[in-house]
């Protein structure tokens, strides 16, 4: 059974926002609204600061308070790859999701449903990358099974030095970022 | 310096999540308030003593009925995805407090029309024949009456308890994230349903009995606020952050004075003085009560929102 999961470079990671464009046109975001989006995290003391410049989006994760306290059944978990995904004639719209994710990663869309993130499930099931991993200009994002311990995103995980966002929150989220 | 910037600016969530707004509030407010005056209605009826609390037997259920359809009307609105909220009703997910309160509920009607026909009012029993006769055969055993006051308890109880466990359950928020929001907000549906039964009621002695009762509940609550704020302060740095919101922040002065001054110690010490006679019962008090306890689950709501994992580690 596969785990994805995505693993960025926060050392290649410019902030170009290609990923973000990405998202927006192969998933038809409305305008104003992101599924993605681009964090600079600043750290230190000048002169000896430090920054990290992050690709954000749904962490998918292993524990997702989005689908426990869901009522409608409407987010649930993919069978393929343990993606966290939305119904979106199941769900009613009482953004109780959006209260349990740590992220902020969901939103109403303007038609009244909680949207996020695929992970471009409907790309990933005929073999393609997510569109922001596939378009991204420095090739800092990696995407692919978690539990293959030979698959590329493994690897990178047991090579180099990484954290996963709010890991004190419990909801063991699938994106990594190497630093 | 830790300083965040993100590009992310979607509507109700940037710059600080904003998505519950007056709707949530009210319905938690009415939610825990028929909570409280099912409870007293159902420990006056389970006990046979229907006949001494008038208010609470005979206007109460009314007024609950009324004030359900409300709350379940601000939660209607609330909804973005209107269509489709009988979705709720399709399925029962056991992990999601929400989903608990949608079924009790549904629950909770039957149970207060049944309070209702106890002793439902004389203008209704007149122009309604079959009110007449489904109140009689509640009457033709007192085994009725009580199994319909212990219901109305044990779904009060629920009802209360599940307004709180519905907000404590997001870890995501660390100010919601205390198990003592669930027995504050039955304890605050208590006191407002005390004292608005204590507002309402002609009969003295049960003015009295209700005013008795609400300082004890207001007691409760103090006692349940001092251990809410403790539980936050002594626990990690989001959630101390998420403490000194309510202590000395953003929502203090409506914190300290609007629901801890007007709404529980003054209107405590106003109706200590008046169950002792040393000052005369005064409506003022209940009504601060009342006041005080919509307030509170505003601040609660509003402030938790506000509370924040990251937004929060950034603070000095």
């Amino acid at each position: 059974m596969a785990r994805y999961g995505m693993v960025i470079d926060t050392t290649k990671c410019v902030g170009c926002m290609d990923c973000v464009v990405a998202c927006k046109t192969e998933n038809d975001v409305p305008q104003g609204y992101n599924r993605d989006w681009i964090a600079y995290d600043t750290n230190g003391q000048h002169p000896n600061l430090h920054m990290e410049i992050r690709s954000e989006r749904c962490n998918h994760c292993d524990n997702p308070p989005c689908v426990y306290c869901c009522p409608c059944g409407a987010s649930h978990i993919h069978e393929r790859g343990g993606v966290v995904l939305v119904y979106h004639d199941k769900c009613s719209g009482c953004k109780a999701c959006i209260a349990a994710c740590p992220y902020d990663a969901r939103f109403i869309h303007p038609e009244g449903y909680a949207d996020k993130c695929t992970f471009c499930i409907h790309r990933v099931e005929t073999g393609m990358d997510p569109a922001c991993v596939s378009v991204c200009p420095t090739y800092c994002m990696h995407f692919g099974d978690l539990d293959d311990p030979n698959s590329g995103v493994s690897r990178l995980l047991s090579s180099r030095r990484n954290h996963p966002l709010i890991d004190e929150a419990g909801t063991r989220p699938q994106i990594f970022y190497l630093t | 310096m830790h300083e965040l910037t993100i590009t992310r600016h979607n509507p109700a969530i940037d710059p600080t999540l904003h998505i519950w707004g007056w709707e949530i509030s009210l319905y938690l407010f009415l939610g825990g308030l028929i909570a409280g005056m099912m409870m007293i209605t159902g420990f006056f009826l389970s006990r046979q003593r229907f006949k001494e609390a008038t208010c609470t037997c005979a206007l109460v259920p009314l007024l609950s009925v009324v004030l359900l359809s409300i709350g379940m009307l601000a939660l209607f609105l609330d909804l973005s995805h209107k269509l489709y909220v009988w979705r709720m009703y399709a399925t029962f997910k056991p992990a999601s407090p929400m989903s608990w309160g949608s079924w009790i509920l549904l629950l909770v009607y039957p149970a207060l029309i049944g309070a209702f026909l106890v002793r439902p009012p004389m203008y209704l029993t007149k122009r309604f024949a079959a009110l007449r006769r489904w109140s009689a055969k509640l009457h033709t055993h007192p085994s009725r009456i009580r199994a319909v006051g212990i219901l109305n308890m044990v779904l009060g109880a629920m009802l209360g308890i599940y307004t709180g466990i519905l907000l404590s359950g997001f870890g995501a928020r660390p100010l919601w994230n205390s198990p003592i929001l669930a027995p504050l907000f039955l304890i605050s549906g208590l006191s407002t349903a005390a004292a608005l039964v204590h507002l309402f009621a002609r009969d003295r002695d049960e003015s009295e009995m209700l005013a008795k009762a609400d300082n004890t509940f207001l007691t409760a609550e103090l006692v349940s606020v001092v251990l809410l704020i403790i539980g936050l302060i002594s626990s990690t740095k989001v959630h101390i952050q998420a403490a000194q919101l309510l202590l000395t922040g953003d929502y203090a002065p409506v914190f300290w004075v609007l629901v801890i001054g007007m709404g529980i110690i003054i209107p405590l010490i106003i109706q200590s003085l008046a169950v002792r006679h040393k000052v005369a019962h005064m409506p003022i008090a209940p009504i601060m009560v009342i006041i005080g306890g919509l307030i509170l689950r505003f601040v609660i709501v509003e402030a938790g929102q506000v509370s924040h994992w990251t937004r929060a580690a950034l603070l000095p």
